[in-house]
């Protein structure tokens, strides 16, 4: 298998002189199987540059899973250039809206609306298919198969598990850790830790072994404390989680829109100084565009 | 006479929440910083919200892998901001469809049923069940009346009538509701749960509050208990007051008569203040 990061940035695309090592596009990620399937996380502006790349390979079936529907990580979907294209089928996958009631297909063409954009779905050349999954639910994708779990966001979010000839991928999507809402005198402290305590089981048993965890790692130890309950994940937390569930390889992405080149490093570098390489520890780096990782 | 159970389900899923929570949710959320405790300390002392928030998070609307049993788990598994959010959906147009319905009557029942949760969570600890545990004690409690809500919100007028039955005539309750509505609060309520996929010891312990047999679990049994507790404490009231005693075996399962079981519980003002809150805010 083979991971391309095409969009690593959180919340907004933020093109400039500052971003040009690690990229302004928001988040997209193209995995291909050992049989060359397509495989894409999430639809942000990264799916533009992407999707050019693909006019040699048409017609294709492109397996698509969405996080979640949050702008930065649906933007790009309408430039998707393939779904213009007869011949091409588009599988699309993500979570149902529980608060308005929309399944994934419902979400995504009101994205289509004629004030939104020109095009409407019906007007669209390629083939369409939507699969709102449940938790767990497992999909094919071409050889591979892809499962997921409820992470902890601000709206229903899968992070997503990829599966192929015994390799292992999984990306978070948007994931904040979790914690405890309630202060260490207050009576329902317990019994509140006890639930995360399986919640967290649950999501390190689930990443276990993979051989690449990509991760939410928006925000610094300084950050954090003004943005809790945003949805985002620390290094440190992050670092954690991937020790906790022995993976080999961790690529931090989500990359705070604030924080240009020279900043994402210095933060990195500070994270993995606070956390000296321990025996057994996964191999940690920054998710940038264009970068691309075999399996 | 008597209704369809499918007329009375479709009718009973416009049931509405208590008032009072319903206007502090709108007046917490307005608070972007709104702290998540103060809002579940609000819903979880609401049986109403607290059973529909239960029905949608187990719904194939969610699609959890797992079975979610009270509000803070449910907090836990799919994340504060989208409590808040589904919260804010049901909680306006409750509040329309609470127009014109009698208020002390569903005042009176919910101190009830947060008694009778108060009090079966008590009992769980004095078994010695865990404190994440108990909590299921006190959910169980809370629900247990649920289908008179449902009936009395289905056709209040008729209700009435059974509450006038029980206290000029001495009818029971449950069979005043038979006579009336063709079936009781009781059968209601394990009808909704049975439909809202909530666990099946929680449907068996609305079924059953009335109906105790040895075979029941503990957490049945603790509602059983707490129901008729409730009831000499006089918290609230249900619409059948007349004291009860123990059956024998509850008696030895909890190693005491009713009586002295009421004495046990010192003094349950903390816990029920917040009702008092709530109903007079």
């Amino acid at each position: 298998m083979k991971v391309k990061f095409w969009g690593v940035r959180g919340s907004i695309p933020t093109p400039g002189p500052s971003t040009v090592k690690y990229g302004g596009n928001t988040t997209c990620i193209e995995v291909r199987t050992d049989d060359n399937d397509l495989i894409i996380l999430d639809a942000g502006t990264g799916i533009f540059p992407l999707a050019m790349t693909l006019f040699p390979e048409l017609p294709l079936t492109c397996h698509l899973f969405i996080s979640h529907t949050h702008w930065d990580h649906i933007q790009g979907l309408p430039f998707f250039i393939p779904s213009f294209i007869p011949g091409n089928t588009l599988r699309i996958h993500g979570a149902y809206d529980p608060i308005d009631r929309r399944d994934i297909r419902e979400i995504l063409s009101g994205q289509l609306q004629y004030c939104y954009f020109p095009v409407r779905e019906a007007e669209l050349k390629a083939r369409l298919e939507y699969v709102t999954l449940k938790e767990r639910q497992t999909a094919q994708a071409g050889s591979a198969t892809v499962s997921n779990i409820l992470m902890n966001h601000p709206v229903l979010c899968f992070g997503y598990r990829i599966e192929c000839n015994g390799k292992a991928v999984f990306f978070t999507g948007d994931h904040e850790q979790l914690y405890n809402i309630y202060a260490p005198e207050d009576p329902e402290h317990h019994e509140y830790e006890q639930y995360m305590t399986q919640k967290n089981q649950a999501i390190v048993e689930f990443i276990r072994g993979v051989d690449v965890l990509i991760a939410d790692t928006s925000y610094t130890m300084e950050d954090y404390p003004a943005k809790k309950g945003w949805g985002h994940s620390t290094y440190d937390a992050n670092i954690a989680m991937a020790r906790a569930a022995g993976v080999r390889q961790v690529f931090f992405t989500h990359h705070e829109p604030t924080r240009g080149d020279a900043a994402l490093e210095k933060v990195f570098q500070d994270a993995m100084d606070r956390h000296p390489r321990q025996p057994g520890d996964p191999e940690f780096a920054l998710a940038r565009e264009g970068l691309v990782f075999e399996l | 006479m008597g209704y369809s159970a499918k007329k009375l389900i479709r009718l009973v899923d416009g049931m509405p929440a208590f008032p009072p929570s319903v206007y502090r949710i709108l007046q917490l959320t307005s608070d972007i910083n709104c702290e998540p405790k103060d809002l579940v300390r609000v819903i979880d002392h609401d049986p109403v919200l607290t059973l529909k928030l239960l029905q949608l998070v187990n719904s194939p609307y969610f699609g959890l892998s797992r079975q979610i049993g009270s509000i803070r788990q449910a907090v836990v598994f799919v994340g504060i901001n989208t409590i808040k959010n589904l919260v804010l959906t049901i909680a306006p147009l409750e509040m329309l469809s609470r127009q014109g319905t009698d208020n002390r009557w569903m005042e009176n029942l919910l101190a009830h049923a947060i008694g009778v949760g108060v009090i079966a969570k008590h009992l769980a600890r004095r078994c010695g069940i865990s404190e994440v545990e108990a909590t299921d004690y006190f959910v169980a409690g809370l629900l247990h009346d649920i289908g008179k809500m449902a009936l009395h919100r289905f056709k209040p007028e008729d209700y009435k009538d059974v509450l006038r039955l029980t206290k000029k005539k001495g009818v029971p309750l449950l069979e005043a509701e038979r006579e009336i509505f063709g079936v009781d609060h009781a059968q209601v309520g394990a009808m909704l749960g049975d439909k809202w996929c909530l666990p099946v010891e929680l449907v068996v312990s609305m079924e059953k509050h009335h109906d105790w047999n040895p075979n029941l679990s503990l957490l049945q049994d603790c509602v059983y208990a707490a129901n008729l507790m409730a009831k000499r404490l006089r918290v609230g009231s249900s619409g059948n007051d007349t004291p009860e005693n123990l059956p024998k075996e509850l008696e030895q399962r909890f190693g005491a008569k009713i009586e002295e079981l009421v004495g046990t519980l010192g003094d349950l003002s903390g816990e029920m203040n917040f009702t008092q809150i709530l109903i007079h805010p």
